[in-house]
């Protein structure tokens, strides 16, 4: 065949298969959106759910979902932030770090519901945490951290290691190059990588699912000690658990999930997007 | 005075042999000019005078090192390198405003009141004269500033430090012959305060900077005197081949 020819296929393959993604995506805002949008009013936004949760609104489930995830970030954050310096300015090659970054990677692929196992057995039962705010925000941080390491290292590594070397040369400590040229100059990359992990730990259904969601709980959490509603977990509920649900509260809830976690992505866009234009080197 | 004396001074990375058996002083208040071709270990020798071959993998070094009689590997490297500052081959300014870069030394050592980093800024800046061409636009961002201005900055943060030696490292290979003339000019003057050792691969630029003059081949110092003898009447064959160009 002419070479031409070739390239034309393959580039229309390649050119065919990305076309796919974006009517995928397209297709699920698309009906999320159309059969969702309805169903949003401040009263559903607002209200607790009553009647069976066949009325009223999500605003537990909402409230829950902010807490998982702002309980999850407070936990992984720091450390994987903390992980992530050691791995990129302090580790030597050697077998301790190998066996880190192994167990990261395996960390990463561990199926979301052996999360959830895994909460209930240490910090539900274990820990004695019971089915709570605290057990499923550190479950959730658990799942997030090997995200977070990943994308911070990332964005330690990408720091010129030029910079350092003159901040050295100044004098300078190893701390001080740290905290004043490294991170600042890798804040963006963690920034986004967090922001990520955030959308993913309030999408999941799986590890909150022993750990702290509450089926039908019209109240909001006094405490971490207390359980939850969840808007992954509560959209499975209405799905499948209860007869005769609307089909505009379902959708509605799915739509408030999407919103969210598409809000936080676009915040992660956002940051990345500054930060490339007013990167100095 | 003796600033440095190096005894013996083997360096390898791996296996690899960078530098070997040099001994060799470095006096105060010279201009300490290293010549040879690439791969003769010049700049890993001059890496070697504040440790910044530390930072390389695999690095091993045999022989000592002295800094006015004190072994550098005893020494505190913080400390070191505030007496032994360093001008790299490229111009590399940090991501921060044209101030902070040259406050940056100043402030990790621990002065931060406004009025004296001003004065200690405005004073480096004057001597590696920069201070005209910047005065008005000391709070933008230092990449915005040409070639030359920013390796003259880079002069001007060593100098913030308040060093007592100064290791340059082909600190003109990247510029225009005005702005190398500049940088030469500020050298001349510095040598009044400071001991320089320059690095260089400009044979001219070594003989119309330097006191004296090493030449380093193949990770050995072949010859190390005054400027004008090293390059009027060279004890060494090497040393008279390579400075006629009849290298390679």
């Amino acid at each position: 065949m002419n070479p031409y020819r070739t390239q034309r296929i393959a580039f229309s393959l390649l050119f065919m298969a990305n076309a796919l993604i974006l009517l995928l995506v397209g297709f699920v805002v698309v009906v999320i959106v159309q059969k969702g949008l309805p169903a949003i009013t401040w009263q559903f936004l607002s209200d607790v759910p009553r009647q069976g949760m066949r009325a009223g609104g999500i605003f537990p489930a909402i409230v829950g979902t902010l807490y998982l995830v702002g309980g999850a970030i407070v936990f992984a954050l720091p450390i994987g932030l903390l992980a992530a310096i050691y791995l990129s300015e302090y580790a030597k090659d050697n077998l301790l770090t190998r066996l880190i970054k192994l167990s990261i990677v395996n960390l990463a692929g561990v199926p979301s519901v052996v999360y959830g196992l895994f909460g209930l057995a240490l910090f539900v039962v274990f820990f004695k945490f019971g089915a709570s705010i605290l057990s499923g925000s550190l479950t959730l941080g658990i799942m997030i951290l090997p995200l977070i390491i990943t994308a911070s290292r990332e964005a330690l590594e990408s720091v010129p290691q030029s910079f350092r070397e003159v901040s050295l040369s100044l004098g300078a400590s190893k701390w001080q190059t740290i905290q004043h040229i490294v991170l600042p100059n890798a804040i963006p990359g963690i920034l986004t990588g967090t922001i990520l992990g955030l959308g993913r730990a309030a999408g999941e259904t799986a590890p909150i699912l022993f750990t702290v969601a509450a089926f039908y709980l019209p109240l909001l959490p006094g405490s971490i000690f207390d359980q939850v509603m969840a808007l992954p977990y509560h959209l499975y509920v209405i799905s499948t658990q209860v007869p005769n649900v609307d089909e505009k509260i379902r959708y509605g809830t799915a739509f408030v999930l999407l919103a969210l976690v598409l809000f936080m992505n676009l915040v992660a866009i956002i940051i990345r997007y500054k930060f490339r234009m007013k990167k100095k080197w | 005075m003796v600033i440095f004396k190096i005894d013996d001074l083997d360096i390898r990375f791996g296996s690899v042999y960078a530098v070997r058996r040099v001994s060799m002083e470095v006096f105060a208040h010279e201009i300490l000019t290293v010549i040879g071709p690439s791969n003769s270990g010049k700049t890993t020798f001059l890496r070697m005078l504040n440790r910044m071959n530390d930072l390389q993998l695999n690095f091993k070094m045999s022989g000592t090192v002295e800094l006015e009689g004190e072994n550098i590997r005893k020494m505190n490297v913080e400390n070191l390198r505030r007496k032994v500052g360093t001008v790299f081959a490229l111009p590399l300014p940090l991501p921060l405003s044209i101030f902070d870069n040259v406050a940056y030394g100043p402030r990790m050592h621990g002065l931060h009141d406004r009025s004296k980093l001003s004065e200690r800024v405005e004073e480096a800046l004057q001597r590696a004269y920069l201070w005209d061409e910047v005065k008005d636009r000391m709070h933008e961002s230092a990449f915005k500033l040409s070639g030359g201005q920013q390796q003259r900055l880079c002069i001007a943060r060593t100098l913030a430090v308040e060093p007592e030696v100064i290791l340059f490292d082909e600190p003109c290979s990247g510029l225009d012959p005005i702005s190398t003339a500049k940088v030469e000019d500020a050298m001349l003057k510095l040598k009044q305060q400071y001991t320089l050792i320059l690095v260089t691969n400009n044979v001219k630029q070594a003989a119309r900077v330097g006191d004296r003059t090493a030449f380093f081949l193949s990770g050995e110092l072949i010859e190390i005197d005054k400027t004008d003898k090293i390059f009027t009447a060279p004890r060494d064959r090497r040393t008279d081949d390579y400075i006629r160009g009849r290298f390679g």
